[in-house]
């Protein structure tokens, strides 16, 4: 456990000697707030439109439910599949380039104490995204007064929701010496495993349901409801777990082929 | 210290180790010799833990580098041909990170990091980042690594590489100092380091083993004294007649001349020394004896011979 914490350490040190961590966290910072802004703009305007119509039969506004919720679902998700290739793109890939993989490889560690420091490293710089979020959040509490305990559920399918890309994109990463290729085939994949549900649209089939039970953003609309779904909560575990998985496998390969 | 038996190494069809064995004692100096893909990065990743073998055993202090890699991980400093090091990190973060994934901590992790320092000579560099250092400096933090938790073994491959006279020099003193508490094994396809640092020689071609022994022994074993080299001031035709008619000799041959000195070229039988002999016969003409060696074969002439006879035998390993 002191192995994987001490490779953790190195990886976040690593995130803020380089410019990638605050590019990450900046970038994240204004399309976060931009977005927020925007989306609470729309519903004061909305509000004050209900209150001199008297509200007549139109259902009540909620901040949980018209601000927060579409942060999340329809934009946050996006931003993301943008965002974590940055972060995992380089955890195998600036090792194998710069040699460092074979220190590592030599210690006296196990594969599995390396690749679960890396990915707590990873996501050591994702929740402090996460935080980003909720603080601009929490400006709602100043002037609002939403409901806090979905806010939970939120919290929890964005960390679920990121661990399953960083465990995926540090797989990609094992890949290649190429951090840049690494992010673009991350990028990619993401996107893919993002829009399989479409299918759901036009086929209703075995494969239909499959693949959209496959993709990554059916799982996150209860949690962004403010819902915590077991199967939602197995799904994102399961696809960790593979991520990580496949990660050792790639390892393994590694010390095969040098 | 250092165990191989049987190593044999393949990636995919191709066989980079094939059948290797040899032992490196307690507190040695080893030198693994060959030219470039011969095989000797490959060895030392296997005995390091970093490529599984093939076939064969490795065991780095009694522990099987397969079986038991921790152990004999923990047992092993290893510095790669590219140092590997962060150039994000200084070279005292560096230390410290190197430390405690090999499980050193504390107060004795700021005990090794200021020995190390001191050893390799980086203490005036150690609150500056790595990247911004010189490759020699870059080396050094390297092998600062390597030694961090006091390693019985150490392995170090090319150590030398891209390094400027002066560093090279220190290097090797470097190593030299080191023999004795560890077990050093350092690969190199420049000779006069093997020389200079090794007590014992591998060489390796082809990724088989063609010749082990101390950089004497190999010198000797090569190059007997069938051929003397002789410079004599004289006249040419009765000096070559004299040195013709001593028993043993087979053959003399004008080397060169110059300034009315010649060299002749003495080949004498096998297992033969006619130095004294020679010298005797120029004496006691009254001419002038200038040099008198065996043409001794130099450590670059051995390589070649030892590693293209190699090629020679086995053209299918080409």
């Amino acid at each position: 456990m002191r192995n994987v914490v001490t490779i953790a350490g190195k990886e976040l040190r690593t995130y803020f000697h380089s410019p990638i961590a605050y590019l990450v966290m900046a970038l994240f910072a204004v399309l976060c707030g931009f977005f927020f802004y925007n989306l609470t703009a729309a519903y004061v305007i909305e509000t004050f439109r209900m209150l001199e119509m008297g509200g007549m039969g139109a259902p009540p506004m909620n901040i949980n439910e018209n601000v927060i919720r579409p942060l999340f679902e329809g934009i946050l998700t996006v931003v993301l599949l943008l965002l974590v290739p940055l972060i995992t793109m380089r955890l195998y890939a600036e090792e194998k380039r710069s040699g460092t993989i074979e220190l590592l490889l030599t210690s006296p560690l196990t594969d599995m104490q390396i690749i679960l420091g890396k990915f707590l490293g990873a996501l050591c710089l994702y929740v402090l995204l996460m935080v980003l979020a909720f603080l601009d959040i929490g400006l709602l509490f100043l002037y609002g007064n939403p409901a806090a305990k979905p806010l939970l559920a939120n919290a929890l399918g964005f960390l679920l929701y990121g661990g399953a890309l960083l465990s995926l994109g540090m797989w990609i990463s094992t890949f290649t010496k190429n951090q840049i290729i690494a992010g673009i085939v991350s990028f990619a994949v993401f996107l893919l495993l993002y829009v399989f549900d479409w299918v759901s649209a036009f086929s209703n089939g075995t494969v239909g349901r499959a693949m959209s039970f496959m993709a990554l953003t059916t799982h996150f609309d209860n949690f962004a409801k403010g819902v915590i779904d077991l199967s939602d909560l197995v799904y994102y575990l399961s696809v960790i777990g593979l991520g990580i998985f496949l990660t050792a496998r790639s390892v393994e390969a590694l010390k095969g082929r040098a | 210290m250092i165990e191989v038996e049987g190593l044999t190494k393949r990636y995919g069809p191709t066989v980079a180790v094939s059948d290797v064995t040899f032992q490196v004692r307690k507190g040695e100096v080893l030198g693994f010799l060959g030219p470039n893909g011969a095989g000797k990065t490959t060895t030392m990743r296997v005995i390091t833990g970093y490529l599984p073998p093939t076939a064969g055993t490795v065991r780095v202090a009694g522990f099987d580098v397969v079986e038991q890699p921790l152990e004999a991980k923990r047992r092993t400093g290893y510095l790669p041909e590219l140092p590997p090091v962060y150039p994000d990190m200084t070279v005292d973060e560096y230390l410290a990170f190197a430390g405690r994934i090999k499980g050193v901590a504390g107060a004795e992790l700021k005990k090794r990091m200021d020995a190390v320092s001191e050893t390799c000579a980086v203490s005036d560099v150690r609150r500056r980042q790595i990247g911004k250092l010189s490759k020699g400096y870059r080396q050094r933090v390297g092998l600062a690594q390597a030694l961090i938790h006091n390693p019985d073994v150490l392995v170090l491959d090319e150590p030398t590489a891209g390094l400027d006279p002066k560093q090279i020099i220190e290097t090797r003193q470097l190593i030299k100092s080191l023999a004795g508490q560890h077990t050093v094994i350092l690969s190199t396809h420049i000779l006069p380091e093997v020389s200079k640092t090794c007590e014992r020689v591998v060489v390796i071609n082809g990724g088989k083993i063609a010749a082990v022994g101390t950089p004497e022994e190999l010198t000797r074993r090569l190059q007997g004294f069938e051929t003397v080299l002789v410079t004599v001031e004289g006249p040419e035709k009765e000096v070559k007649e004299k040195i013709e008619r001593i028993e043993g000799v087979n053959l003399v041959e004008r080397h060169e001349a110059s300034d009315g000195r010649v060299t002749f070229e003495v080949h004498a039988a096998k297992d033969k020394d006619v130095r004294a002999e020679v010298a005797r016969a120029v004496v006691e003409s009254q001419w002038k004896l200038f040099e008198l060696k065996t043409s001794g074969l130099s450590l670059e002439e051995i390589f070649l011979k030892l590693t293209t006879k190699d090629l020679g035998e086995e053209p299918a390993a080409t």
